[in-house]
């Protein structure tokens, strides 16, 4: 771990000062990925600007109906809030599928969006990657791409995005809340996260002297028909092969509106507002859905070693769709998938 | 030898608490990187990023140049260390072959080879200043992927005399059945990092503090590598955190800790990180070939079963693998051989139940194959071929109840409800199937000994170098003592794994029990007789005309076995015979027996659910059905077998070191990407001790449980998989997708 100062900021635009000062800090919180990153010599901010203390824990309602959720409020605390439980059991089920229970007692919920791909390649110094050093190659190209992207990648970059809890919330139509030097401004949560071109080093379209405050979800929870399917290779504690957030409203057994969401498939939590598009006013059943999971995947290209996601993410999204037209939405304790 | 006087409270054979469990729930217990004194320095390992070729420039200025680092030890300015193979040579080191010997030279033998040490006075320092040493490469080509050796593979075992033409029975058997498998490379990933420390006394002896499975074997490797006499160097390992045979032969954090040491003239700690452990020792990838042929009534005629396994370019380890399928089954005809194909990657070692846990994966696959063939139900086959005699040496068992373990776990099972169809029974959404295996393992003991110190407060102190590694051995030997020695288990003290302790083998090979337990009773025998002498010199002693074979010592007492009024209290004895202490040493001894085979057996029964649609696999219930002679102690036996479970599902559906052999390096160099199961992935799982009455392995009849447990597990798994799906994955682990992409056109 290299020599790094360390800063805690008072407020927000205290933060932000910080970070526009010194090209090379960075925001810590829970610090879940940021330290094992700088422990593999992957990130080496020299200064961290600790944020943890904030005051952007809490969670409220909005004017019009939706929920502001505090950059730093916990991701455990968050997945069992009341509101989020009852309005948003999405994104409950969502942050609950990932990680462990002593990982999402650290993380914080702005954290979730700015953590790195966990492709091996960008963990290890000692092999090539675009995305930890520019222009010096993808090792995951011709090499281990099992895990890897079959939806927007590029030749420079095939990486996904790790995280459960931004499917949830891309499917929601979720709002971030920045603040940077010239004040605040709002990013729609599907332009959050970037894909890769030539630039696979940019993650997200957050400034560089920007701080995320909230994340905001509108009014409309999908609480009734919703679930979170993830496909794994053990059934804890393990990263997305596929993971699907599908929600519905329903009228008389017509899909009235659905929200559609994979991740791990892209760099970045993928949502296709067209083949949620293709589902409004189809019946709910199997051929609708899987009208959608083929819409869904018509541009997907596999890996060398991964081919078989493109199928499995049909399959997962009908699958998941189903479940949540039944009304009978995923379990993340018991693990069974029905 | 009886041991157990039915009057007292007797510990062996029953589920006694781990006698060690107090002191590991509350942080008592020290492991080797616990150990702590002023003046600590902190080492931290830099590791090579090329597989093979040599160094041509390391540059350690600006690591030097960091404010607290003491010293950057490399091949160019580390201390003498012994130059000649033998001095290098641990006792599980392979026969063939150059031991590795790190920051020896500038030569690159594999990828995360150690190249250099940084000395700090922090940790943090330390390891900040590993990552400022520079190194540049001549590169050359390597190979780290079996299959692209596998033709040059160097032939390592094969049967001393040819039984029958098994090509020739195969060729002509009635049903056939050939298929390769194969197992990919596996580490141990114990929960303690691999650590030393090694404590400078001003010159005197090196005391140094070693996660091992065997702190003699290390002790005397450290005096071979370093040429200093066995009184220069102790080596102490109270507690280990799991090894599962990593820590059998010596680690390379143990030379570097001790040259630092003993350069700087200064403690050192070096504790390796979790990813620099993926450059030490693992289960080799193996290519397994099993060709069986039968008659249709299930009797065999031909085994054949050819294995290439890995190992590297300098040393040539290998275990057993093949020579358990001619072992196991009843067939006029067998060939078995085993190759390794060197690789440009650190030496293979020993794993839990090493070659059995990969070869009868593959011969217990085979034979479920088989049984598909045949049309016949996998245990019937087994049956069919049942052998009372070891099929290699032709000879009888000390004890086999392979028979029992099928019977009763089938029972416990369920068994007789399956349907032989594949794909035939469901879930729901699920596929269920249900398969099994047999599992083989030695019953193993070794020379150790023991020393007894009793007071005569009645308490005794129970002396030995073994270690245990988590296994229970403190425990087994604590409740052997109190029941020879007629004590209460509270009155038991255990002293284990100092090298200055009595003599003990390696913790490996399932003979640890046997082999220390044996040595407690002979050693106790020891004691017995001395206050025996004594009583007998007191006056109007009862115990008088008493001859040593009618006494025994229980509640604290020696007593004529054959008249129980006629005793005396062990503190009586020793106050009149004026003795504070008796101290007693004994070897065990074992009557050499050639006449026999020392096995254990099991018959695991694995059920799985499979949704037919994703491909999620869950192993919902596993019955494990052990023989393997007396079991000391019911509840750390059940704990073990359950834990060889645990391992044998991760080797069937998620263990898997994966190398990019573009780079010859492993990717998932850490367990957030190297699978083991966790909770969600265990269900039921259950285990009986099936009665083995054995008289003829050793007088107590203990033949070992820990490494049975995992042998046959992953050939259940896989054959339940098949069984649901109608799927053969036969490349470990199965993964949702192999299941997936094979399955059949519905």
């Amino acid at each position: 771990m290299i020599p790094f100062q360390y800063t805690r900021a008072n407020n927000v635009a205290d933060a932000v000062r910080l970070i526009a000062a010194n090209s090379g800090a960075k925001f810590i919180a829970g610090g879940t990925n940021l330290l094992d990153l700088m422990k593999d010599n992957v990130e080496r901010p020299t200064k961290l600007i600790d944020i943890s203390r904030l005051p952007l824990t809490s969670v409220e309602e909005t004017a019009s109906g939706g929920l502001r959720i505090g950059a730093l409020v916990p991701n455990a605390d968050l997945a069992w809030h009341p509101l989020i439980e009852k309005r948003y059991p999405l994104v409950a089920s969502a942050i609950l599928a990932g990680a462990s229970q002593q990982l999402r007692n650290m993380a914080s919920t702005g954290g979730n969006l700015v953590q790195r791909t966990r492709c091996a390649y960008f963990y290890d110094t000692a092999t090539p990657c675009n995305k930890r050093q520019p222009g010096s190659g993808c090792s995951a190209v011709n090499g281990i791409n099992r895990g890897h992207a079959i939806l927007g990648a590029s030749t420079s970059c095939i990486a996904t995005h790790p995280s459960d809890m931004c499917v949830a919330l891309v499917a929601l139509d979720a709002t971030v809340h920045v603040t940077g030097p010239n004040g605040g401004r709002t990013i729609p949560f599907a332009d959050f996260h970037r894909l890769p071109g030539d630039t696979p080093h940019i993650d997200t379209n957050l400034g560089p002297d920007e701080i995320i405050t909230a994340i905001e979800v509108p009014a409309k929870g999908f609480a009734t028909n919703y679930s979170y399917l993830k496909i794994r290779d053990r059934l804890s504690y393990a990263f997305a092969l596929i993971s699907v957030a599908a929600a519905l409203e329903l009228k008389d057994g017509t899909i009235q509106e659905a929200r559609l969401a994979l991740g791990g498939v892209a760099h970045k939590p993928w949502r296709d507002v067209a083949a949620e598009a293709a589902l409004r006013g189809r019946p709910a059943e199997e051929a609708s859905f899987a009208a959608a999971a083929d819409l869904l995947l018509r541009d997907a290209r596999p890996q060398a070693q991964n081919g078989f996601k493109i199928d499995l993410a049909k399959r997962a999204i009908i699958r998941t769709l189903t479940q949540a037209a039944r009304g009978t939405p995923q379990s993340q304790s018991n693990k069974t998938i029905q | 030898m009886s041991m157990v006087n039915n009057t007292a409270k007797t510990y062996t054979g029953t589920a006694t608490s781990r006698v060690d469990g107090r002191a590991k729930v509350t942080g008592a217990a020290k492991y080797a990187g616990d150990f702590n004194e002023g003046g600590l320095a902190y080492g931290a390992v830099v590791e090579s990023t090329i597989a093979r070729g040599r160094i041509a420039r390391i540059d350690t200025s600006q690591a030097l140049r960091v404010p607290g680092v003491i010293d950057v030890i490399t091949h160019e300015n580390r201390p003498r260390v012994a130059d000649t193979d033998q001095a290098w040579k641990d006792d599980v080191a392979p026969e063939e072959g150059s031991p590795f010997r790190p920051l020896y030279d500038d030569m690159i033998k594999f990828n995360q080879q150690p190249i250099a040490l940084v000395v700090a006075e922090e940790w943090e320092i330390a390891r900040y200043a590993a990552s400022l040493v520079r190194v540049d490469y001549e590169k050359q080509p390597f190979v780290t992927d079996v299959y692209r050796k596998r033709d040059d593979a160097i032939v390592v075992e094969k049967p001393d005399k040819l039984r029958g033409d098994a090509a020739k029975a195969f060729a002509a058997a009635e049903v056939r059945h050939q298929a390769d498998y194969f197992i990919p490379t596996e580490h141990h990933n114990p929960m303690e990092l691999f650590a030393t420390t090694a404590m400078w006394d001003g010159g005197g002896p090196l005391t140094v503090y070693d996660k091992t499975q065997g702190v003699q074997n290390v002790q005397q490797y450290l005096c071979g590598v370093f040429e200093k006499k066995p009184e220069e160097i102790r080596v102490i390992s109270p507690y280990v955190g799991g090894a599962f045979g990593a820590g059998l032969r010596p680690q390379y954090q143990v030379v570097l800790a001790v040259m630092a040491a003993l350069k700087l003239q200064r403690s050192v700690r070096l504790v390796l990180t979790r990813q620099q452990m993926y450059g030490l020792g693992y289960r080799p990838a193996t290519i397994e070939r099993l060709a069986l042929g039968a008659r249709r009534d299930g009797t065999l005629d031909a085994i054949t079963h050819e294995a290439v396994g890995v190992t590297s370019q300098f040393e040539e380890f290998s275990r057993n693998d093949t020579g358990w399928s001619a072992l196991l089954y009843t067939s006029p005809n067998a060939r078995y051989e085993h190759r390794v194909a060197p690789l440009d990657v650190p030496t293979s070692c020993d794993m839990r139940a090493p070659g059995a846990a990969t070869g009868v994966y593959a011969l217990e696959s085979a034979m479920d194959e088989l049984a598909v063939a045949l049309k016949m139900d996998p245990v019937e086959l087994r049956m069919r071929c049942y052998s009372d005699r070891d099929q290699n040496e032709d000879l009888p068992y000390t004890s086999k109840c392979l028979r029992e373990c099928y019977r009763e776990g089938a029972a416990a099972f369920g068994w007789d409800k399956r349907n032989a169809e594949p794909r035939s029974m469901r879930d729901g959404r699920n596929l269920v199937g249900w398969g099994m295996a047999s599992g083989v393992w030695e019953a193993l003991q070794m020379p150790a000994a023991v020393r007894i110190v009793m007071t005569a407060n009645g308490h005794a102190e129970v002396s030995c170098a073994a270690s245990d590694i988590g296994t229970g051995t403190y425990t087994i030997m604590a409740q052997v003592a109190a029941d020879s020695l007629g004590l209460p288990i509270e009155n038991i003290t255990i002293h284990l794994a100092d090298s200055t302790l009595p003599r003990a083998p390696v913790e490996g090979g399932s003979w640890m029990a046997a082999s220390a337990c044996h040595a407690v009773v002979a050693t106790a025998s020891e004691v017995r007789k001395e206050l025996l002498r004594l009583a007998k010199l007191m006056k109007a002693s009862p115990l008088a005309d008493t001859v040593e074979e009618d006494v025994t010592l229980s509640d604290g007492k020696l007593v004529s076995r054959t008249q129980a009024e006629r005793g005396v209290s062990i503190s009586d004895i020793m106050r009149h015979g004026a003795m504070e202490r008796i101290e007693k040493e004994k070897t065990n001894e074992f009557a050499e027996d050639k006449a026999h085979a020392r096995n254990t057996h099991s018959a695991v029964f694995a059920e799985v659910k499979i949704d037919e649609e994703l491909g999620v696999i869950r192993v919902t219930r596993v019955v494990s059905a052990v023989a393997a002679g007396r079991v000391l102690n019911l509840k750390t036996g059940r704990s073990q077998v359950m834990g060889a479970v645990v391992g044998g599902i991760g080797m069937a559906l998620h263990e898997e070191t994966v190398y990019d052999h573009g780079f010859g390096r492993i990717v998932n160099h850490n367990i957030a990407e190297y699978h083991v199961p966790v909770n969600a992935d265990i269900h039921d799982i259950q285990v009986i001790f099936v009665d083995e009455p054995d008289a003829l392995v050793n007088p107590l009849g203990i033949k070992g449980i820990g490494e049975i447990g995992i042998v046959g597990v992953a050939a259940a798994v896989a054959n339940a998989v098949y069984h649901a799906t109608g799927v053969r994955v036969r490349d470990l682990p199965i993964t949702l997708d192999k299941v997936l992409a094979r399955r059949p056109a519905t």
